[in-house]
This record gives structure tokens, sequence and C-alpha cells, in this order.
């Protein structure tokens, strides 16, 4: 198990170094000075002049690339253009909106998606296999942002349970944080949820037509108890994938939600930062983003491992 | 009053009808052989017993056990009885243990959902049962998981969790019909010490009719649902009354005879071959490990030769026989056919002399093409494959030679039965004449009566066709009838290699001696009819 951890440790770096120089390049090395990309054609030529200086494009690609790194490693992600702000405090501000909101949303996803899919699975055919498989399918089908105007419109403006956008910030309490995170993490949660409930249904079927099910039956285990005992653990191995894959979007491919709800995410972040060309805001958090999928991947690959000894032993 | 007793038992699944009027009995230490070909109904029989049936099946009549019925009983009144009265083994050992639990867990699961043992006790008799089944503890932890196993090992962790709480009725379904010989001989030992021992009820499904005369007492002959022969194991076979028990035996001893060709020029040498596979790695920079599948392995085979090549899972056959048909690279020595050097970047013209038939009948074909399609696939191989009525021709003529009729290179594939479609594939590799033809347990997947017929039409091919093959296969009474010459493998190595009907009447080598001495067999029926009671 350590010596398997260890593997996934040593990718998971490789994978950072491979990502942090793919970004360096293709946003710096491009065609192209990004100082007159990012000021616009209609610059003046001692403002270039001075961009570059503040940039340090006068020093060389390698020089740059490992002050890059080795500022991110410190902490020290460079400044903003437009904010003249610190990039660090900029996304460490939205970052806690962001990855509280992915969590919520995955965690509500999760809580629905795995009593659906059982419950589905169990009934192989009835009438509550039948409905559930039908709501995940318009799950499926709906656009979450449409879905967000209408909880917008049903709890926020008629009913007046929650603000309909905006985040007052932690400071005014865990409860009140999380009170104008509900509706967003509910829009974002219903779709995944749909798709991680039909994952969970198959692979427990799957699972639920393997010999070692028949073998627990002839025990004298019920239906019931293989499924829980024998066929769910079994089962999750590509449920987990699933989720993997989810956390990373939530994550930062919120950016339409955020926009409905008015929200201070990174999604959000980038979006203004890319139509205002601050080329270091979106190559910071372009690398964040990139570090959070990769440990999301370790994660899950420590996942894997936890469910299934085959994995452990595996040198 | 007997153990186990199954009356008029009558099963259909919706419309159509699978079992009608089974009847049998099986008493206390009593071992009762449930045989038949595939779809006869004999698991369908087993499961009932269980009522581990698939969805959609009603069935009537009675299954007693103890004077209990059985049959429709409410699941949860089932749930008691399976696992403490009745145990169960399967076929596929491979896949029948959960992977992600533990063997100790999942032998110690039985115990604790029929008795308020503690996890102490449940361990301390699973512990005691693993043993008893030729698992010791010392040297098998309860810790391991299944995939640490073997599949006899895993077959025997199966067997421990049926017999655990000593059910009064054991069903084993084929269970060492996925297993090597020398294994199988294990188990059914294992099963039979059980059974005495416990003084259980036995009764084994099986296919195998030499399985069956070494252990049952009883035979129960089945065919598409119905039992048409039962009897006492000797009786039954000294004076068989059906004519199918009849066939079923016939086709089981079926031997075929092989025209007498006078070997000529050397097809396929095969010298100091080695085949090497990388370990995974386990560090980044030692050097990679390696495993030697195929060591130093020597032989040729004449034109007119037919070759066995015999050994147990793992021996390193089927890795030889793709490193003859060119489709991986050898690691030492050399394999060369028809004078030139076979690998994987053979020419077309050196692959069309070599063709291979293979084991499943059902995965080989691409079921979306037809069979005029699908045989004529070797004519790739060829700078000038025929065309038009000449291709007709070809397809004709392959088909007809091996049973088969023109009109079928019109259906699909899935129109034709495992034994048909085992016929394609022969016309697929015969259609281009080539020299060798490798059968890669060519008949391994097939029913007795099934096997038999696709005997006979190779050793007519034989004769039509002057073949030259290699005949790989586990089966060792396949190979005593099909070969001139038989090689037996064991750990990557050829260990004997001789004329056929020698190494069988008087092996050299201890290890083809074993696999002779495990390989179950016939009883001679002559002798059986003619001795006093």
């Amino acid at each position: 198990m350590l010596r398997y951890s260890l593997k996934r440790l040593l990718s998971l770096v490789i994978s950072l170094i491979i990502a942090s120089l793919v970004i360096f390049l293709v946003i710096e090395v491009a065609p192209g000075d990004p100082a007159s990309f990012m000021l616009g054609i209609n610059a003046q030529e001692d403002t270039l002049d001075a961009l570059r200086e503040e940039l340090g494009l006068n020093q060389s690609k390698l020089e740059r690339y490992l002050s890059w790194t080795f500022g991110m490693l410190q902490g020290d992600f460079g400044t903003s253009y437009t904010y003249r702000t610190p990039v660090a405090d900029m996304v460490a501000d939205r970052l806690w909106v962001s990855l509280p909101l992915a969590l919520y949303a995955l965690a509500l996803s999760t809580l629905i998606a795995f009593p659906a899919g059982i419950y589905a699975a169990s009934r192989r055919g009835g009438a509550g296999d039948v409905s559930i498989m039908g709501a995940t399918q318009l799950g499926v089908a709906i656009p979450n942002f449409w879905f967000a105007m209408m909880l917008v419109l049903v709890f926020a403006i008629n009913l007046r349970w929650f603000s309909a956008g905006g985040f007052p910030g932690w400071d005014e309490g865990l409860f009140t944080g999380f009170k104008a995170l509900t509706l967003p993490a509910i829009a974002l949660a219903l779709p995944q949820a749909a798709i991680l409930a039909r994952v969970m249904r198959s692979s427990l079927l799957d699972i639920l037509n393997e010999d070692f099910i028949r073998t627990a039956r002839a025990k004298g285990l019920n239906q019931r108890q293989a499924l829980w005992r024998h066929a769910l653990r079994n089962a999750l191995i590509p449920v987990l994938t699933i989720i993997g894959l989810q956390f990373s979007f939530l994550l930062a491919g919120s950016i339409i939600i955020e926009q409905v709800f008015y929200l201070p995410g990174l999604g959000r972040l980038v979006f203004q930062s890319i139509s205002q060309r601050d080329l270091i805001v979106v190559e910071s958090v372009v690398m964040l983003l990139v570090f959070a999928v990769i440990m999301v991947n370790f994660i899950v690959d420590l996942a894997y491992a936890w469910v299934d000894p085959r994995l452990r032993s595996r040198t | 009053m007997r153990l186990l007793s199954i009356e008029n038992l009558c099963l259909s699944i919706h419309a159509l009808k699978i079992l009608k009027n089974v009847s049998l009995e099986v008493a206390k230490g009593e071992i009762v052989a449930i045989t038949g070909e595939s779809g006869s109904g004999k698991s369908l029989t087993a499961f009932s017993v269980m009522q581990l049936l698939p969805r959609g099946t009603a069935a009537t009549g009675s299954i007693k056990l103890d004077g209990t019925e059985l049959l429709n009983t409410p699941d949860a009144n089932m749930c008691k009885l399976r696992g403490n009265d009745i145990g169960m083994v399967f076929q596929e050992p491979m896949t029948a243990l959960n992977p992600l639990m533990s063997i100790g867990d999942q032998v110690m699961e039985t115990i604790l959902l029929h008795t308020d043992a503690s996890r102490e006790e449940a361990r301390h008799r699973a512990e005691k049962t693993l043993a008893r089944v030729g698992l010791p503890p010392e040297r098998y932890s309860l810790a391991r998981f299944p995939h640490e196993l073997s599949g006899g090992q895993r077959q025997r962790v199966v067997i421990a969790m049926a017999i655990a709480l000593r059910p009064r009725l054991l069903i084993a379904d084929e269970p060492t019909t996925a297993l090597d010989v020398t294994t199988q001989a294990q188990i059914i030992d294992l099963l039979k010490d059980l059974v005495q021992d416990f003084g259980m009820g036995l009764l084994m499904i099986t296919h195998d009719l030499a399985v069956v005369s070494n252990m049952a007492d009883r035979i129960v002959v089945m065919r598409r649902g119905e039992v048409v022969e039962t009897g006492e194991t000797k009786t039954l076979f000294a004076n068989m009354q059906h004519d199918y028990t009849k066939a079923l035996f016939a086709a089981s001893a079926h031997e075929v005879t092989l025209p007498n060709n006078i070997p000529s020029d050397a097809l396929l040498i095969v010298k100091d071959a080695v085949r090497d596979y990388p370990k995974p790695r386990t560090k980044l920079f030692a050097p990679r490990e390696y495993t030697r599948a195929v060591n130093a392995v020597s032989f040729t085979l004449k034109k007119g030769e037919r070759i066995g090549l015999v050994g147990e899972s793992g021996c390193g056959k089927s890795t030889l026989t793709r490193a003859i048909l060119g489709l991986e690279p050898l690691q030492g020595g050399s394999i060369t056919a028809f004078g030139q050097e076979v690998g994987p970047d053979m020419p077309p013209a050196l692959r069309s002399g070599l063709q291979v038939v293979f084991q499943d009948p059902y995965g080989s074909f691409n079921p979306r093409h037809k069979v005029a399609r699908i045989i004529t696939e070797p004519f790739h191989l060829l700078p000038d494959p025929p065309r038009g009525q000449e291709r007709k021709n070809r397809i004709s003529e392959a088909l007809i030679a091996v049973g088969l009729h023109p009109s079928d290179a019109d259906k699909y594939i899935h129109a034709f039965s495992g034994g048909q479609r085992q016929r394609i594939a022969i016309a697929r590799a015969l259609i281009i004449n080539p020299e060798l033809i490798i059968f890669d347990e060519a008949v391994s997947a097939l029913d007795v009566s099934i096997r038999a017929q696709i005997l006979d039409l190779i050793a007519e091919l034989t004769q039509t066709h002057e073949l030259s093959y290699l005949f790989i296969s586990h089966d060792l009474s396949v190979v005593r009838t099909i070969t001139d010459r038989v090689l037996v493998m064991k750990d990557g190595e050829i260990v004997e290699d001789g004329e056929t009907r020698q190494v069988f009447k008087n092996p050299h080598h201890p290890y083809t001696a074993s696999l002779i001495a495990a390989a179950p067999t016939l009883p001679d029926v002559k002798a059986l009819a003619d001795a006093p009671d």
C-alpha cells in the first residue's frame, strides 16, 4: 500500500511538472508578445516596454519558467496586471468560494445518487427503478443554468428562503455562508447526481450478475445482504472514477452557475481575466486548477487501492 | 427416508419448457452424478434444489430435503437452509469468490450467518475448515485475498465455504471442469473424502463421463430437460439401456483412425526457442526482470506429421503457439516454417501457409460478417486472391469439405451452433490450402458428441488434404487419438517427446506419468458386463 501510494505520488509530481511546462509554453512562448497582447493593438511603445520590464519578459525563457514555478512553490503567483494586487490573494479569495461550493455540490450529488442508484438496482425493472431512471434522464437533459434560474424563481423570489445571489463571505458565519451556497450547490449537484446514480445503478447491476453474488446467495445471504456486503464495494470502483471527474468539473467548470448566482468564484475570475487579457492571472489559475485535478486523481487512486486489494498488492 | 428427493420437477422460463418431469433421489453418504450435454438442464436441476433460479422461471413438482418441501418455499426460509443444510460448489473458481474480501472473511461469513458464534469462534472454525480442505492456516493465511491463490486453491476455498457447517447435502456444479487434470484429481478425492467423513449426500453435475464413472455411486443421464436413464454406476455402464447413454459413452470414448502418412520434409523447425515476458517494474532504475515462459524448446514437425502438445495451464503452450504463429517475437533461438524465419514481421505469403483454429467458437468470429467473408479472410495474404466465380467455388469447396452446405456462405454466424462454428473455423483455415494448421484447444469447448464429429472431420481431412498439424490441448484422451507424436510441456520446457502410443503406454518422464495417472478414464464396459456381480 505504501509503495503504491509512493508510486502514485511520484506520478503526481511528474504530471505537475509536465503540466506547468505546457501551460508556460502555451501562454508565454506562443507567437506574439504577451505585453502587446495584454495591452491591445493600440498600446504605446513605452507602455509596452514598461510592461515587459514588469513581467520580466527581458529575461531568458528558462529563467522566466524557473522564477514562475519557484514563485508558485513559495506562494508567489505574481501580480495581476489589471487589478494590481497579488494573484495569490485574488485566487485565495475565490478559492474560498469555489472549493466549498464544489465540495458542497459533490456531497449533495453523492447523497442523492448513492441511495437512488442502489434503490434502482435492487428494484430492477420495478416502478421505483423506472421512475428513478426517468428522473435521472431529466436530470441529465435539463441545462443546469435553466435549473438554477428556476431555483432562484421558486426559492428566492417566491418563497424568499434564500437570497437570489451574491456571497456575503465567511466572516458572516458558517451558516450564512453555506446558506448562500445552497441554491448554487443544488443546481450544480442535480445533473451530476443524475449521472452518478445511473453509473451506480449499472455498475451494481453488472456486479449483481457476477458469480460471486451467486456464491453469496448459496451461503444463505438474502438478496439485500448480498447487495450490501458483496456487491456494493465492488460496484464502487467505476463510481469513484466518475466522482473524481465530477469534482474536477465542479471546481473549474461552475462558471455559468457562478454567473447566474453572482458568486465571486474561480470560474468568473478566469473568465474576467481572459477578457481583460490578464495573462498572469490566467496562467496561475489554470495551474491551480490543474493541480486540483491531479490531486483529485491522486486521491481517487488511493481510494481505488483502499477498495481493491488487487491494486494494493501489485508492485 | 431419502435425503433429497426430486419428483416430477417441471421448469419453464416464460413459455419455454426447460425441465420435464425430472425425478431423482440422493441418499445420505451417496454420490449421485447428473450428466448430459449442454442444454440438458442438469445445472438448472441443481439450482432448483437451491431455489436460486433465474428470473421468470416457474416450477412445479416437488423437491424434498429430509421431507421438507423446498420448491416455492419463501426466500427467507430458503436463506436459512442455504449454506447451513445445503452447500454448493460452482464451476468457475476464478470468479466464484468476492475479489475484495479475504478468504477467511468469506468462509467465516457462512458460519456467522447461521450460528451464534462470535467472530473469534468463527475464525477458529474457518481455520479448521480450510485446513480440512487442504489449506492449512500456517501456509494459507486467512487474510489472503482470492487473487493470491491458484484456481485449485480457490476451489478449495469455495468448498470450505460450502462445507463449513457440515450441510446434509452438497451440490457441486461442474466442480472440476475449469481445473487442470492433476488438480481435478485432487479436488475429486477431496469431495469423496468429505462425503465419507461427514456422511453428506453429494449431488454432482458434470458433463465428463470419465469423472462420473470414477466417483459416483449412481448416475442420472439427462437430455433436453428429461432424465433418460438412471442407475447404479457400475450396472448402468455395464448395461446401458437408452440409446442416448450409449451414444454419449461412445462419443466420450471416440477414437479416430488417422491415415498412415509417411513424414517427409521438415515443415516447422523450432530450435531453442525462448520467450520472455517482462515482469512489472518494481524499481525505477533497476534492470527489468523477466519471466521465462518458454525455455529452450526444440522440435521439428515434418510434412504429414500430426503432433500433439499437452501440458497444464501456465506451462507455456499458448505462448509457444503465439510464437509459432509469428504473433510475438522470440528472445532466443529460432522458429522456421517452410525454410523461412517466423516472426511478427514475416511476409504474408509465409503466413498463408500457417493457419490456426482457436478454442472459442463463439468469440473468434465477427458477428457482423457473413460466413463467406469470414472464411475468405486468409485470402488477403495472397498476392492475387481469387475473385468472382473462382472465389465462390473456393468458398463452396471449403464449406463442403467441413460438412456444411455452400448456401451457408450467406448466413451470419449467429445462425450456427458451437460445433458448426468450429467447422467454419476449420473452413477458414483450409481455404488457402495451408501447409500446416495449428489447432489451439480446438475441441475443448465442445460437447462430447460434437467433439467426436469434429475429430472425425479432422481425421477425414488428414486423408483428403494430407494435413499436417500441431494439436494443442489439455485433454489427454483427445490427443491420444488425434496425433502420431506428442510433446509434453511443463514450466516452459518440453519434458517428453515421443510417439503418442508409446508415450501413453510407457511414459519416461515422471510428470507425464503423473498427468496420465491423474486423467480420469472411462470404465472398460466389456469387462464390467462380463464380470459376475
